[in-house]
């Protein structure tokens, strides 16, 4: 095992040979010309944890102005700049950037392969985000303002009455959509090409197969998206109609489109989420996964369903009852493999060795958390039901249980459980536990009286609202401000953990299973330049 | 610098290929830097002519970034044909090489099934509805004295979007593109075999004949274009039959330049010598985007111009 990596002769252990191989450049170029999947890797994360703090901070202006009714911090027309660009730099910058990142780190150690099966490729595709978030958060210091039409920019409000920065907006999902694009070919030929030696299809680690599925939703839908936002494009500056019914098009053409797009987007976040938890709980219950099988198939499942269940986000639109009927029971049919999974990580826990390190901890916070968000989204889904949810808070408490408890808790436990791999040293537990029950209770305080406001009628995305709901309202805000500032506790834990602590050993969870636990920590710069052979 | 001083395709130590990982690379951050450079000036030249500002600068912007990534795609592409021939690519890479291209593909027709969703959608429900039929036929109110016909040649707001008189007649010129982009994909299949088969000369005649064919399309669809502008009317502001024929020929008209390019590169290369009988990926990847162009302008042919 090598503690230290040394330009140009990384501690090799699991290869036959290393001639030649480069450790890292030195200096800024190193990352900037990267063509190393854990470079890449790196910078994903860090970029998406920088996005995250800068959406956070976003979050912060939204519920500081809704702490009590009226009007007190910010004028109406930025607070909805302020949900649009939550909204966008969260899912767009922080969630799928971070799954990015811990692909690129991961998958080629996991399938025993030499890199990512396209390298520069893999740097075209992370430099183009800090292009397209410079280009989307500059407009916020523009005189007409950044986007203020939600993050799900239906037309008209996007194409009529949208601001000038509307046009950069386009751009700036242009060039995400192209570095998503790329991402997702460049995991699919990974794994379809780079596997090792005896690595079958049914033999790969779930967060392979998860990213597997994902990379092809993504391949499938953020086309999609851009060919939405070019009509806009079009609509906005070429004189188009299809989002005008003037001309014979239609405004709900964009919702259609969009959610397209935006249902498979949500699997996108969640998937690989899913895959890491499958590796984490049985590590720490000491079991292997209950049911591998059938989660691969019920990932696919999910996947394909993705693809039918849009309108249940237009139920109120005025779409045809045979469509509200079909999109309400499509949609619910989700539940059956989601289902499947939340039993296989439960059983798979049954009767296990259990301890609770930090990233079980977020795990058994994801299963448990992720399900309080599913069940409120079947009770979204039942179209009568949802005439009286839409646009409540009721649907922020929900989407926010399946983005900040799933996605966000899942990139943590990941996060934690790699750590020793990725820096050589074990972070501090102490602190780790700190930092997931302060995030547990703040996520917690901050969204479930979302629901009670909801229900009651509280109107989404509007910066005032009536005083019956001003008692839970500040509770969110309490929860969080104090959310948000826990994340600097992990700022804090992973710097700590990158300049110091206990060397880690090779493979520093007992139960953990897996290629990348038997290359040594930190993982040398290059690694399986020759395929390890697979039992 | 987009070079290793190792690589060889198979490592003597071991049974398995080795697989190339180019070191570093300045051409990923140059194409960010071109293709922000290029959005950015478009974006600002396009607001500035709907702000009707008279000095605008993004022309100026716009063709530095188009600069910018003209020579990132000359450099880049010149790189790996450069490592391609230093014999650097296993097979192994030639299959990611392979997955790359074919999901590259997937994506763009993803791309174009956006805007045909478009048109189905119209044409099956907004269109009839607008019109006063079906189940969301209460829409009539909005245009009392509107009435739906496919082609639209009545806009609900003539005022905002003047119909166009008449639209294309398929069995004219669209007819005519459609031989000849059909006719192209034969050849550039026979031009494929003629190179497996190491006929340079007949590989050379049929590429050659494909490229004509393409620039002959693209010359229609120019003519057309300007008969649709200025004979019929039929523009991208004259309500959504134009905004989705110009949306769905336009982009596929865009794709065939491309494709010609593409495929005039790789004459370029075929005259230098490049490829041989086993290894020309290169190649096949043009061929493979140019039958893509091709069956999407079958499915246009049908869905915009016949039905």
């Amino acid at each position: 095992m090598s503690a230290v990596i040394e330009p140009g002769h990384a501690g090799h252990t699991d290869h036959h040979h290393d001639h030649g191989h480069h450790g890292p450049a030195k200096g800024l170029m190193r990352w900037v010309l990267t063509t190393n999947h854990k470079d890449i890797g790196t910078m994903y994360l860090w970029f998406s944890f920088a996005m995250f703090l800068i959406g956070g901070s976003f979050a912060m202006v939204i519920r500081a102005e809704l702490f009590q009714p009226g009007l007190q911090i910010v004028e109406p027309a930025f607070f909805n700049q302020m949900t649009t660009m939550h909204g966008l730099v969260m899912v767009f910058g922080a969630v799928m950037p971070a799954f990015v990142g811990l692909a690129n780190w991961m998958i080629p150690l996991m399938v025993g392969a030499p890199d990512m099966a396209l390298p520069r490729m893999n740097n075209f595709s992370f430099w183009l985000l800090p292009a397209a978030f410079g280009l989307l958060i500059s407009t916020l210091f523009t005189a007409g303002g950044g986007p203020n039409f939600g993050w799900t920019f239906y037309a008209p409000l996007s194409t009529t009455y949208a601001p000038e920065s509307v046009t950069f907006f386009i751009f700036a999902i242009h060039l995400m959509g192209i570095s998503s694009i790329m991402g997702a070919i460049n995991v699919i030929a990974t794994i379809l090409n780079l596997r090792a030696p005896g690595m079958t299809l049914m033999k790969m680690p779930l967060f392979v197969w998860t990213w597997l599925i994902t990379a092809f939703l993504l391949i499938a839908v953020m086309p999609v998206l851009a060919g939405c936002v070019t009509m806009m494009l079009m609509d906005i500056h070429f004189g188009t109609s299809f989002f005008s019914a003037a001309g014979g098009g239609d405004p709900v053409l964009f919702q259609h489109v969009f959610w397209f797009f935006g249902h498979p987007e949500v699997y996108i976040m969640i998937l690989p989420a899913f895959g890491a938890v499958s590796s984490i709980i049985p590590a720490f219950s000491r079991k292997p996964l209950f049911g591998y099988t059938s989660m691969v198939y019920a990932t696919a499942s999910i996947a394909f369903l993705s693809f039918i269940v849009w309108a249940h986000h237009m139920f109120v639109v005025g779409i045809p009852l045979v469509g509200e009927l079909f999109f309400m029971y499509a949609t619910l049919l989700i539940a059956v493999p989601t289902g499947v999974k939340v039993f296989n990580w439960v059983t798979t826990m049954w009767q296990g060795s259990l301890t609770f390190e930090t990233p079980m901890l977020f795990a058994v916070a994801f299963v448990i958390l992720f399900t309080i968000g599913g069940f409120s989204g079947l009770m979204l889904a039942i179209a009568p039901a949802d005439f009286q949810y839409h646009d409540t808070y009721f649907v922020v408490a929900h989407f926010h249980y399946v983005l900040v408890p799933g996605a966000i808790f899942g990139i943590f436990a990941s996060a934690y459980y790699w750590l020793p791999k990725w820096t050589g040293h074990m972070y501090d537990e102490t602190l780790g536990k700190l930092h997931f029950w302060l995030s547990f209770v703040g996520m917690n305080m901050a969204f479930f009286p979302m629901h009670f406001v909801g229900l009651a009628g509280m109107p989404r995305r509007i910066p005032d609202y009536n005083l019956q709901f001003a008692d839970f309202n500040m509770v969110s805000s309490i929860g969080a401000f104090s959310f948000g500032a826990t994340q600097f506790l992990f700022l804090f834990i992973v710097i700590k953990c990158i300049r110091g602590g206990k060397p880690a050993p090779a493979k520093p969870w007992d139960g953990a299973d897996g290629l990348e636990w038997t290359i040594p920590s930190p993982a040398p710069y290059h690694t399986f330049t020759t395929p390890p052979e697979v039992k | 610098m987009a070079t290793h001083d190792e690589a060889l395709p198979k490592s003597p130590n071991s049974d398995y290929e080795h697989y190339y990982v180019p070191a570093q690379s300045k051409w990923p951050i140059i194409a960010t830097i071109g293709m922000l450079t290029t959005m950015y000036g478009l974006g600002t030249w396009f607001n500035d002519l709907k702000a009707a500002r008279p000095e605008s600068h993004g022309p100026l912007i716009f063709s530095i970034g188009g600069l910018l990534v003209a020579y990132m795609l000359f450099g880049w592409f010149s790189a790996v044909i450069k490592e391609s021939r230093q014999g650097l690519y296993s097979t192994q890479m030639d299959r990611s090489f392979r997955w790359g291209m074919s999901w590259f593909i997937f994506s763009e027709v993803m791309f174009f099934i956006a805007f045909f969703g478009a048109l189905f959608y119209v044409r099956a429900w907004a269109g009839p509805w607008l019109g006063g039929e079906g189940a969301k036929g209460v829409a009539h109110m909005l245009w009392p004295n509107f009435e739906y016909t496919w082609p639209l040649l009545h806009t609900p707001d003539p005022t905002l979007f003047p119909p166009p008189k008449d639209v294309i007649d398929p069995w004219h010129l669209p007819l005519i593109n459609t031989i000849l982009l059909v006719s192209s994909s034969v050849t550039v299949t026979l031009a494929h075999h003629a190179l497996r088969h190491g006929k340079r000369g007949a590989l050379k005649a049929w590429l050659g004949l494909t490229i004509l064919l393409g620039v002959c399309f693209l010359a229609l669809q120019v003519t057309e274009y300007v008969e649709a502008y200025h004979e019929l009317g039929l523009t991208l502001g004259s309500g959504i039959y134009g905004a989705t024929f110009f949306m769905l020929t336009g982009f596929h008209g865009a794709h065939v330049t491309i494709g010609t390019l593409i495929l005039a590169v790789m004459l370029l290369r075929i005259m230098k010598g490049h490829f041989d009988e086993k290894q020309h990926f290169g190649f096949e990847a043009a061929s493979w985007y140019w039958h893509f162009v091709d069956v999407v302008w079958v499915g246009l042919f049908i869905f915009v111009y016949v039905l």
